[in-house]
């Protein structure tokens, strides 16, 4: 069967692949391009470990085929850190332990990004809200709400 | 399988409708690719309407909106004309899954999926709303109400597509609100639901009215004699508590893992008056 020949820009580079009509975008990320900081938790958009920003919109990538990346701008958490220099909410997460096995982390960090890309100084609630669609089994939530509160702090005053 | 994104409705609709197979279209694909996922679907063709001209816009005209079937239902919050024409509406669809889901989810995939516990249809049907139907040669404009026949069944044809759903200009002294009742604070599945569109009189009084259900049947129901008891009332006691009475008799549910019949019938009622409550509110009724 033939592959859907596809060109995009991951991270500000462009990036050319094949895929298969039915193969999701997180299929595409992880198996093709090497980029496996997304996770595949359930795989049915239930649990946020494979969000990624598509065009200035937090969606998970496993409900994106792969050939609907065609001409779009992707952000993965590959492209979070410049370097050795982390963000803000990465450097937060760490500092405050807003993690145990890690697995939800990357999600987590994109939906973080992108809400307070939108909303920079959200409230607690706002927070717990917007990072609803993203599921922790370690932490009960309470550290990460922390640590993208003062992430959200440190980036004002950048 | 192939994918397929053509750049007209009118393409699209031919592709579906010489389909050999199974044809699947694309919009969000929150629906769609979870039951690929799950094995529901082995589609042999998948349609991708997104990259057809104006199905990505909410326009505004002289009668007044046209929501494109590719607009995403966070895109119906951000827009502030068809929130404050429409708070309801955008309410519901706005209820639709999590921030991930609602950069992709749209009313349309929301309205043909067929739930009956889609959160957006109780809202538009309430709101009076439209869908545009275009089939290959043929477009032709219903009620929303029209479009599901039973849980995931629909009375589209093959070839068929909604292109966009219509809602009307505002009228002075309107309001529309939906709820549901769910056993959590957000991210779950109505087990009921209720919206309400109301028109009021320089008195205050309801001059027209529409009341819709959602998970209580195999589709939503237009409860036509709530909006009799409605009619004429500015929402006092008597009258909810009639109102509550009618949309409970309106129910035909069933018994599952989420709720009872007897509960859904009650918790029907009990929405039907707070959503009448707010829409009186938000139409300026006091």
């Amino acid at each position: 069967m033939a592959g859907v020949a596809v060109s995009t820009t991951i991270n500000g580079d462009n990036v050319e692949f094949l895929c298969q009509p039915d193969e999701t975008l997180l299929d595409v990320l992880r198996d093709r391009l090497g980029l496996t900081g997304a996770k595949e938790g359930c795989g049915t958009g239930d649990c946020g470990a494979c969000s990624i920003i598509l065009d200035d919109r937090l969606v998970c990538s496993c409900l994106v085929l792969g050939a609907e990346a065609e001409g779009r701008h992707l952000e993965t958490i590959e492209g979070m850190a410049h370097g050795d220099r982390l963000h803000p909410l990465q450097q937060k997460f760490l500092e405050h332990a807003a993690l145990q096995c890690g697995v939800c982390t990357p999600g987590f960090l994109m939906a973080a990004k992108d809400l307070l890309a939108k909303n920079p100084d959200p409230t607690e609630e706002e927070i717990r809200f917007g990072l609803a669609g993203n599921l922790c089994r370690c932490t009960g939530y309470d550290k990460i709400v922390r640590a993208v509160q003062d992430a959200a702090s440190v980036m004002k005053q950048a | 399988m192939r994918y397929i994104r053509p750049l007209s409705i009118e393409d699209a609709a031919g592709l579906l409708a010489d389909s050999a197979g199974t044809a699947a279209i694309l919009a969000g694909g929150s629906d769609l690719l979870v039951r690929m996922k799950g094995g529901f679907i082995e589609p042999d063709l998948i349609v991708d309407i997104k990259a057809i001209d104006g199905l990505g816009e909410i326009r505004e005209t002289a009668e007044g909106f046209s929501i494109g079937a590719a607009v995403p239902c966070a895109v119906l919050g951000e827009n502030t004309a068809l929130q404050k024409a429409w708070p309801g509406v955008v309410e519901a669809a706005k209820l639709i899954g999590s921030k991930q889901v609602q950069g992709r989810c749209t009313i349309v995939g929301n309205l043909c999926n067929a739930s009956p516990a889609a959160d957006s249809v109780p809202a538009l049907v309430a709101a009076g709303a439209k869908a545009v139907v275009v089939g290959p040669r043929t477009r032709r404009t219903i009620a929303v109400e029209a479009v599901p026949t039973g849980p995931g069944k629909t009375s589209l044809a093959k070839g068929e597509i909604i292109e966009a759903i219509l809602l009307d200009k505002r009228l002075p002294r309107s309001g529309d609100a939906y709820l549901r009742f769910i056993p959590r604070t957000e991210m779950d599945i109505a087990v009921v639901s209720a919206g309400v569109n109301l028109t009021l009189d320089e008195q205050g009084r309801v001059k027209s009215a529409r009341l819709a259900l959602g998970a209580v049947a195999p589709t939503v129901v237009l409860v036509e004699e709530a909006a009799e008891v409605l009619i004429g009332s500015k929402l006092d006691e008597a009258t909810l508590e009639r109102l509550a009475k009618v949309c409970s008799g309106a129910c035909r549910p069933i018994d599952d893992k989420r709720g009872t019949i007897e509960f859904r019938r009650k918790v029907a009622g009990v929405l039907a008056r707070r959503a009448a409550t707010t829409a009186y509110a938000r139409a300026g009724g006091k």
